[in-house]
C-alpha cells in the first residue's frame, strides 16, 4: 500500500431524522486540529435524504469539504447501504484518517467498514494525536473498565479509522463566514445485498436509561430522605440529561427501586459526572462509584467519608443548594 | 434451526495488567467468566431452542483454559462446544480475531449466529459485525429481542433514544445485550454431564484462513503503549454559602466540559 496516496481527515456525519448529531460536530472540531498538524483538509461525509441544507452548518463547524451522498436508502441508518456508500467514498477519495462517533450507529458501521476495507479500527477513543516524527495517528482509548489506557496505531493500513466517544472532543465555535466546498457524490448501490429493513423507530423517554450506562448521575442518600427529595434531584438530573440513582439506605427504605441502587449490592457506575447528595459514603457505596470521572459531594457532615473520593466537596444543605443549582444550570445551558 | 453462539472468556476483575513489553494482556491468575453480553446471546439461543427446537453450538477462541467457559455453556444446555485455540492466533486485534472466528464458522452449519455485543475486557463491539462482513451476512447489533418466523427474523435493537424494530432473514448475525434476558443457571445434572462431554479442539489450520491474516501478524492495529490512569488528586472541600457553592459547581462543570 502506498500511504502517500492517502490524504486528509474525514468525519462521518451522523444524522438522525435529518438532525446532525452533536458527536459529528465534536469530531469536526478534532479533525480540524488533526488536519492542521498534517497540513491537510477536513472532509465531512454526509449521507442522507433531502439533507443538502445541512452542508453549510458542517462548514461552519470546521469542514473544508462536504461530500454529500443523497439517496432514499440513506434516509435512516441501516448497516449495508451506509457501508456501501462509505466504502465507495474511501476507495475513490483515499482518506488518511476516518473518524466515526462511537454511538450505536457508529459502533455498528465502523467494524463492518473496517472489515470490508481491510484496515484497523480503534474503538471508543478518548484522545487522538498526530505523532510528531512519523505523522501517524495515535489513538488512545480506555480498556478494562477504564483502568488502563492504551495508545493504538495503524501504521501499515489506510485509512486510520477510529470511533470516538461522544462528549469527549470539543466542537469549534460556529463560524458562518467559513468557506468550504460541497460536492455531490453518486453512490452505485448493490441493492441485492440489502437484507435488513427498518420497521419502526421508537423513542422512549430517558428515565429508562440503565444507571450503569448513564453519563451523568444525580444520586441521593439518607440526607435526601424522602420521595419529594428525590423529585428535586430528578429536576436537576433532567436539566443535566442525567439519571437519578440512590444509595442502599434509600432503597431499603422503599423510597427508590433497586435498579437505581449504586454500590456493592447494587450497580457499579462510571459516569462522567456523579453528584452524591446526602450520601455519607459507606465503603460499599464507594465501591460502586469511585471510578466516576468527576465526583461532586454535597453533605451536611464535613467528616463524611464521601469527601475523600470527591473531586469537589460542598459542606452544606442540599435542600438549599440543589434548587439553586438546577435554576442556574437551566440558565447556563439555555444561554450557551 | 442451527444456531452458533460465539462467546469469549473474560477476566472477572478490573485488576488486569498488561505486559509492558508487548502491550498485550497478562491473563494468568485472574478468575474468568463468560462475558456478560455473550451470556445474553447464549440464553437467547437456548430460549429459541426451547421454543422452536434448535441445535446450539457454542464457539470460542482463546487459551486452553477457555474450556471452562464452554463447559458452563454445555451445562446450561448447549449441544456442541468448539474451542479454537492456537499460538498462531495470539495477539490478534479485532480484525484478525474476526477472520479466525469467521473461518471456523465456515466449517459449521448455521442459520443464525449470535454473539455478545461487546466484551468487558476490550469493550470494542467490533468482532460481531466484522464476522458478519467476512461471511457476507446481514447484521443487527445491540439486540434486545428476537422473533423467528420461518427464515424471517424480527428483532428489537436498543438505541440511545429507545429501540428499533428491524426485519431480516436467515442466515444472519446478531449481537446481543446482557440486558436482553436473565441467563439461566446451570443444572446440577448439566454440570455433571458437561464434564463428560466432548469439547472439540480446533487449531488455526481448521479455519482455512491464510496464517498471515491471523494473530498478531494479521492485525492492522498495534498497541503502541499502555499505561494506567494517573491517580486522582484529592479534591477540595468547601464550607460556603449555597450561592457560592453553586458558583463553584458551575465553574468546575465548565472546566471539565461537562456543560
Amino acid at each position: 500500500m502506498d500511504k502517500s496516496e492517502y490524504k486528509n481527515v474525514y468525519v462521518f456525519i451522523e444524522q438522525r431524522d435529518n438532525v446532525i448529531q452533536k458527536v459529528a460536530l465534536e469530531l469536526l472540531g478534532k479533525a480540524h486540529d488533526l488536519a492542521g498538524a498534517l497540513n491537510e483538509k477536513v472532509y465531512a461525509v454526509l449521507l442522507g435524504h433531502n439533507i443538502a441544507d445541512k452542508a453549510q452548518e458542517l462548514i461552519a463547524y470546521g469542514a473544508d469539504h462536504v461530500l454529500l451522498a443523497e439517496d432514499e436508502c440513506l434516509k435512516d441508518y441501516i448497516t449495508e447501504p451506509y457501508t456501501q456508500a462509505i466504502t465507495q467514498i474511501i476507495h475513490d477519495y483515499k482518506p488518511s484518517i476516518f473518524l466515526i462517533g462511537a454511538t450505536t450507529i457508529g459502533r455498528d458501521l465502523g467494524p463492518r467498514l473496517s472489515a470490508r476495507i481491510t484496515t484497523g479500527l480503534t474503538a471508543d477513543c478518548t484522545k487522538l494525536d498526530i505523532s510528531e516524527d512519523t505523522k501517524e495517528l495515535m489513538m488512545t482509548r480506555p480498556a478494562f473498565g477504564g483502568n488502563i489506557m492504551a495508545t493504538i496505531m495503524c501504521t501499515n493500513h489506510r485509512p486510520q479509522m477510529s470511533t470516538v466517544r461522544p462528549g469527549v472532543m470539543q466542537k469549534m465555535a460556529k463560524d458562518t463566514s467559513r468557506k468550504g466546498e460541497v460536492e455531490n457524490v453518486k453512490i452505485n448501490f448493490d441493492k441485492s445485498k440489502f437484507k435488513v429493513k427498518l420497521v419502526e423507530n421508537v423513542k422512549v423517554t430517558s428515565n429508562k436509561v440503565d444507571i450503569a450506562d448513564a453519563k451523568i448521575l444525580v444520586s441521593g442518600g439518607r440526607g435526601v430522605g424522602n420521595k419529594e427529595g428525590f423529585e428535586m434531584l430528578g429536576k436537576l438530573a433532567e436539566v443535566l440529561h442525567g439519571e437519578v440513582s440512590s444509595s442502599r439506605a434509600m432503597v431499603d427504605a422503599g423510597v427508590m427501586p433497586h435498579d437505581r441502587q449504586v454500590g456493592q449490592t447494587g450497580k457499579t457506575v462510571r459516569p462522567n459526572l456523579y453528584i452524591a447528595n446526602g450520601i455519607s459514603g459507606a465503603i460499599q457505596h464507594l465501591a460502586g462509584m469511585e471510578e466516576s470521572e468527576f465526583i461532586i459531594a454535597i453533605n451536611k457532615d464535613k467528616f463524611a467519608p464521601i469527601f475523600k473520593v470527591a473531586d469537589l466537596g460542598i459542606v452544606g444543605d442540599l435542600y438549599k443548594i440543589i434548587p439553586l443549582l438546577t435554576e442556574r444550570l437551566k440558565f447556563e445551558l439555555e444561554n450557551r | 434451526m442451527n444456531i452458533v453462539v460465539c462467546i469469549k472468556q473474560v477476566p472477572d476483575t478490573t485488576e488486569v495488567k498488561l505486559d509492558p513489553k508487548t502491550g498485550t494482556l497478562i491473563r494468568e491468575g485472574i478468575p474468568s467468566i463468560i462475558n456478560p453480553d455473550d451470556k445474553g446471546a447464549l440464553e437467547l439461543a437456548l430460549q429459541l431452542k426451547d421454543k422452536y427446537g434448535a441445535h446450539v453450538t457454542v464457539l470460542t477462541m482463546g487459551l486452553p483454559q477457555a474450556d471452562a467457559a464452554l463447559r458452563e455453556a454445555l451445562a446450561m444446555g448447549v449441544d456442541r462446544a468448539i474451542l479454537l485455540t492456537d499460538r498462531k492466533l495470539g495477539g490478534a486485534d479485532t480484525l484478525a480475531t474476526s477472520r479466525a472466528i469467521a473461518g471456523a464458522l465456515r466449517q459449521i452449519d448455521f442459520d443464525l449466529i449470535l454473539a455478545g455485543r461487546q466484551a468487558i475486557d476490550g469493550d470494542t463491539a467490533q468482532v460481531g459485525p466484522q464476522i458478519a462482513e467476512h461471511l457476507g451476512l446481514p447484521q443487527v447489533s445491540y439486540l434486545l429481542d428476537l422473533e423467528v418466523n420461518g427464515k424471517n427474523c424480527r428483532v428489537k435493537k436498543s438505541t440511545e433514544e429507545g429501540y428499533q424494530i428491524l426485519e431480516t432473514e436467515m442466515p444472519c448475525v446478531f449481537t446481543v445485550l446482557s440486558t436482553a434476558n436473565k441467563a439461566r443457571y446451570m443444572t446440577v445434572n448439566g454440570i455433571v454431564e458437561a464434564y463428560n462431554r466432548e469439547v472439540e479442539i480446533w487449531n488455526a489450520d481448521k479455519t482455512g484462513t491464510d496464517e498471515n491474516l491471523l494473530g498478531l501478524k494479521g492485525s492492522p492495529t498495534r498497541v503502541f503503549k499502555s499505561f494506567t490512569k494517573a491517580l486522582k488528586p484529592a479534591g477540595e472541600t468547601y464550607e460556603v454559602s449555597p450561592e457560592e457553592a453553586v458558583d463553584l459547581i458551575i465553574s468546575k462543570l465548565k472546566e471539565k466540559f461537562i456543560i
